[in-house]
């Protein structure tokens, strides 16, 4: 077992892409959930959204990059109000309903043969990042500290990091305004807040719209991050690991997101890289009657659910929460 | 997209004393009977109707609420005295009926504008922020804040200020009803009496011209009644109409000029607390068929409150 | 909240065991990938295949004499072969597997050498061009004479398609009357009931995959053993599942939200031990897995869909039957309507929602397992339709008993019968977007009761 590799390794992932994407979708989760009590479960609906424009407005219609950027934010618009016309003015459990079945519908119908030629079908799009690699300044492996990546990872990791902290800087500045006074109200108890006067509707609506706009971030990323994109990057399990980053970090907090996001990939691969290593070679730590080298990979999904039942039970305030408002929650 | 539209509005300057005192005695001319006109109703109610499957739950031929009163509204549980609450404040739509506050027509206006215009309700069940801050809970209740805005929230320089004079306006209030030392605490910390206090105060914050209390007394332990009690003359006498929902008799018999009494969704009786108390078909409404038993309006303070 | 931590523990141990027990022998079933063909990628070749016949007859009679010519990119013949007296031919391309990867050759028929009166189904296609993309011999066809399967109308078609909705609806509703069933009495918006329809399906396979056959005068009853037991153990993992996790969560007063996303990492956690213990593939069970249909009047069935839908049939009126007249059933549907007054009025909730879960696993798992049997399963079987089982809930009315299965129904054969019009990968997307046009319009569902506000 190599303790030191598998440290390196996970680290790596910690702070690569991949945590990069998950902490856009979850700050934009905090925003729906967190802050307003919005059950969104169809936060790789806008991922998908975005991603797919991006990606088929450069390698399908051959237009310019930052038009995908745009269309993007703005079709990721469009459905937060497609999604919340209906469903804004009914109990929380419509939205969750309602938005993990419309992320089904984007996600099966952009993978459909119908469509292939937009939209590239089950295998997707490629050949659309060359105007973005195309500003890398960097050409060789960059590294902190131990750990190193290439250059295009460490340009995108970057971009990716500065986005996001733009993005915790608009939700810091939201959060601490009387606007985001109104949301966390909503959240407590939308009709004491209707009682005094605010159109909790269009807040609500608001509120759909802004965490929808960094769950189009998060989709950009993804597609950013595989140079390609297919409908398997947006299964609704995306979503629901986006929310165990979220409550990991803790949910109605600005960093929640990225404290999350970085714990979050780096634990699942500490748990991926060791079981990767105690299953191979010729006499395995684990042997393989027990655990074949294929069901290794299950095991941080494994974990992963009993993680999200555990924390949701003992600390839904996050690991790094504040135990005070729970004891008001009482729950 | 704009939330929230800063509406003007016209607060009536405070009255004194003596003009609540006329108000009050302007109400000795009316007659004891339901959907009796008043000489300055603040409400007007035609022939609301709100059914629930079969059942009629409201049936509101005509009402008039006077301003610059207290008003009680009572009847036996299930009479329909929330539903109605609810249908005037916009949290219900009746299947029919028409009604104004302040001559507006709220007819089909949704709750957050009926608040808007002056008209801000309490709930039977309190509903404070509980992970909010008492104060966060108080500058909520402001109106016309601009850093409400999407656009304006982000930079704090355009609401810096109107925030800070909604903070001192929310102390003040906050001393008055002795929550101050607890303006720090999260609001889901506090007694079911301070909430009730905290829930009040919260709704003057918007500035109100009618306040309408569901159950204020609901909960709340008898030291605490007392100055409730009193918080809720004060509003009369800072020019504000109130209309409430109770079972506490005490409350009503104390409190209020004028009471309104529901029994089976319709309108029964109106007249002063003790031309009512005394009115057989009150009786009957409390009572059903048991006639031999004496009234004593102070115990059905005990049946349980699902109404 | 130790004792809390050891229900948790205990129930997630308990589930692992009941997994390993009900998938022991699946486990060691993992078909290894088929090996590529070693004599292929060490020099050997690869050659383009095909059979000619004429379906003119029944059964259909070899066609002799054909002469078949294979070109490469450049239009160059590179092999050519004549149909022998079976009709087939085989040409070999020239080089060997790995120059001609990534190819494409074109493959002509000579329609002069074709016999007296014999043409093409469809004459214009005379070449086919296919890229070789793996080491395995290429198979191409000529089809000669008329379609053996002629287009049916689209009645027939509209029926047939109804008949396989009907079956499926009847499943459906099984696990949706279920999962309508738990929402009603505990408010739970349950994530992880998939995966109750999954073990039903994975716990009968774990005991059809048992060493031996199971008989009865002299009859192999392996699956309906397996079936039955399935139910049972489902029934029994419902139970464990709320006695170990949820009614727990209730005592302490955890809100509805946070058990729908315990909901969730269960659902997660479940999916993935499930496919650690059964693999990714796609499983049939022993028996039944393909009969010959039978055809009434226009409709092809087979005799297992019958039997299924007899079964899934007689279990719901049966339930429904339990729940309007039985004791239990009116206090279900009590605690349903109002929980604090059913308890007030003497009814034991807890009691309730235990035989809630009971019943509601049990008939979570029998759809799972009935649905193996139709259409085989893979350890995701419940997810996938897990939007469905939602979507039939919401349209008939949230908590509504009869609105579950009639939402069932209508989504059921929606889906199936929508494939007239749109295409089929498409008819879950159909489904779901029927479910946000009812939310648009009638957000209590076809049963409910539009809400009371305060």
């Amino acid at each position: 077992m190599e303790w030191g590799g598998i440290l390196e390794g996970a680290l790596q992932q910690g702070l690569g892409p991949a945590a990069i994407v998950y902490c856009l979708a979850a700050i934009g989760l905090n925003v729906h959930f967190g802050y307003t009590g919005l059950l969104n479960f169809g936060q790789a609906g806008f991922m998908a959204v975005a991603g797919y424009a991006l990606a088929s407005i450069v390698a399908t219609w051959g237009l310019s990059f930052w038009l995908g950027l745009v269309v993007g934010l703005a079709l990721s618009v469009v459905l937060a109000l497609l999604l919340g016309v209906p469903t804004l003015r009914l109990r929380a459990d419509y939205l969750a309903i309602v938005t993990i079945a419309a992320a089904e519908i984007i996600r099966q119908t952009v993978g459909s043969v119908s469509l292939l030629e937009y939209f590239g079908g089950q295998d997707g799009l490629q050949q659309f990042v060359d105007t973005f690699a195309g500003l890398n300044p960097f050409t060789t492996p960059m590294g902190l500290g131990p750990v190193s990546w290439r250059p295009y990872d460490f340009f995108l990791l970057c971009v990716g990091w500065t986005v996001v902290a733009l993005c915790c800087l608009i939700v810091y500045l939201l959060m601490r305004s009387p606007w985001g006074r109104v949301l966390k109200g909503i959240r407590e108890d939308e009709d004491a807040v209707r009682s005094l006067g605010k159109n909790v509707y269009a807040y609500k609506m608001q509120s759909l719209i802004i965490g929808g706009l960094f769950g189009a971030l998060a989709g950009f990323m993804t597609a950013l991050q595989h140079a390609a994109i297919n409908p398997s990057f947006f299964a609704t399990d995306t979503t629901f690991f986006a929310y165990t980053v979220l409550l990991l970090g803790g949910a109605a907090r600005v960093l929640g997101p990225v404290v999350g996001a970085i714990t979050f990939w780096f634990l699942i691969n500490v748990l991926d890289l060791f079981f990767d290593q105690a299953t191979v070679g010729p006499n395995p730590l684990i042997s393989a009657s027990i655990m074949t080298h294929q069901q290794a990979s299950l095991m941080r999904l494994i974990f992963l659910g009993l993680a999200l039942m555990l924390l949701m039970i003992f600390r839904p305030q996050g690991i790094f929460g504040d135990r005070r408002e729970l004891a008001i929650d009482g729950r | 997209m704009v939330a929230d539209r800063i509406e003007t509005r016209d607060v009536d300057p405070p009255l004194r004393d003596d003009q609540s005192e006329a108000a009050r005695a302007s109400l000795s001319g009316v007659p004891h009977e339901p959907g009796a006109p008043k000489p300055d109703p603040i409400v007007v109610a035609d022939n609301i109707v709100r059914k629930f499957g079969g059942l009629t739950a409201v049936d509101v031929e005509h009402l008039e609420i006077q301003r610059n009163v207290i008003t009680a509204l009572i009847g036996p549980n299930g009479a329909g005295k929330t539903t109605f609450f609810n249908l005037l404040t916009g949290f219900d739509k009746p299947d029919e009926g028409r009604w104004s506050f302040e001559g507006h027509n709220l007819n089909g206006m949704s709750a957050y504008r009926v608040a808007r215009l002056g008209m801000v309700r309490t709930f039977q069940l309190t509903k404070v922020l509980s992970r909010l801050s008492v104060m966060e809970n108080m500058r909520l209740g402001a109106t016309g804040q601009s850093g409400e805005n999407l656009w304006q929230a982000m930079f704090a320089p355009f609401w810096r200020s109107q925030e800070k004079a909604n903070s001192s306006r929310a102390v003040a209030l906050l001393e008055r009803f002795s929550l101050e030392p607890k303006k720090d605490d999260f609001a889901g910390s506090l007694s079911g009496g301070q909430r009730k206090l905290l829930e009040m105060a919260r709704a003057l914050m918007v500035e109100p011209a009618l306040v309408m209390l569901d159950e204020p007394m609901a909960g709340v332990n008898p030291a605490l009644k007392q100055s409730l009690l009193g918080h809720v003359k004060s509003l009369r006498e800072d020019g504000m109409t109130v209309l409430f929902v109770e079972h506490d008799m005490d409350m009503v018999r104390d409190i209020s000029d004028w009471v309104i009494v529901m029994a089976q969704g319709r309108i029964i009786a109106e007249g002063p607390p003790e031309a009512v108390m005394s009115d057989p078909k009150v009786i009957d409404a409390y009572l059903g068929a048991h006639h031999d038993a004496e009234l004593d309006l102070d115990e059905s303070q005990s049946g349980d409150r699902n109404g | 909240m130790r004792r809390r931590m050891a229900s948790v523990v205990a129930f997630l141990w308990t589930t692992l065991l009941l997994c390993c027990l009900a998938d022991s022998a699946s486990a060691t079933t993992h078909s290894p990938r088929p090996p590529l063909n070693e004599a292929a990628l060490n020099g050997d070749s690869i050659s383009i295949k095909g059979k000619l016949v004429d379906t003119r007859d029944s059964p259909p009679t070899p066609v002799e004499g054909v002469q078949i010519t294979v070109l490469d990119e450049s239009g160059k013949v590179v092999g050519e072969d004549v149909s022998d007296a079976k009709g087939t031919f085989a040409i070999r391309l020239p080089g060997a597997t790995i120059d001609v990867l990534g190819q494409t050759f074109t493959t002509r028929i000579d329609v002069e050498t074709l016999p007296e009166g014999t043409v093409l189904r469809n004459p214009n296609q005379v070449e086919l061009t296919k890229e070789i993309q793996t080491d395995q011999d290429q198979f191409v066809t000529f089809p000669i004479g008329p379609n053996p399967n002629p287009p049916v109308s689209t009645g027939t078609q509209a029926l047939q398609l109804l008949v396989g909705g009907i079956v499926f609806s009847l499943l459906l509703a099984m696990a949706s009357l279920g999962l309508s069933m738990i929402f009603g009495t505990t408010g739970l918006t349950n994530f992880a009931h998939g995966e109750l329809i999954t073990f039903g399906a994975l716990a009968a396979y774990g005991i059809d995959t048992l060493p031996g056959d199971i008989e009865i005068g002299g009859r192999n009853v392996t699956l309906a053993a397996a079936v039955l037991a399935a139910l049972l153990l489902s029934a029994l993992f419902g139970w464990l599942q709320d006695r170990g996790l949820w009614r727990p969560l209730r005592d302490r007063g955890t809100g509805l939200i946070a058990m729908m996303i315990v909901s969730i990492g269960l659902s997660i956690f479940l999916r993935n031990l499930y496919q650690y213990l059964a693999g990714a593939d796609n499983h049939n069970y022993s028996q039944y897995a393909t009969p010959e249909p039978w055809s009434i009047g226009p409709i092809l069935i087979t005799p297992k869909e019958i039997v299924v839908a007899i079964i899934a049939a007689l279990v719901l009126v049966g339930v429904s039957i339990a729940l309007q007249r039985t004791r239990l059933g009116k206090a279900t549907r009590a605690v349903a309507d109002n929980p604090a007054l059913a308890a007030s009025s003497g009814i034991n909730v807890d009691r309730v929602i235990s035989v809630v879960w009971i019943g509601g696993a049990a008939l979570a798992g029998l759809s799972g397992v009935l649905l193996g049997v139709t259409q085989g399963f893979d350890y995701q079987v419940g997810f996938k339709i897990l939007l469905l089982v939602f979507a039939a809930v919401v349209l008939g009315g949230l908590g509504t008993i009869w609105g579950a299965m009639l939402g069932a129904f209508i989504l059921g054969t929606f889906i199936e019968i929508s494939t007239l019009v749109v295409p089929a990968e498409l008819k879950f997307v159909g489904a779901l977007a029927v479910l946000i046009v009812v939310m648009l319009f009638r957000p209590q569902g076809l049963l409910g009761r539009a809400e009371r506000v305060g």
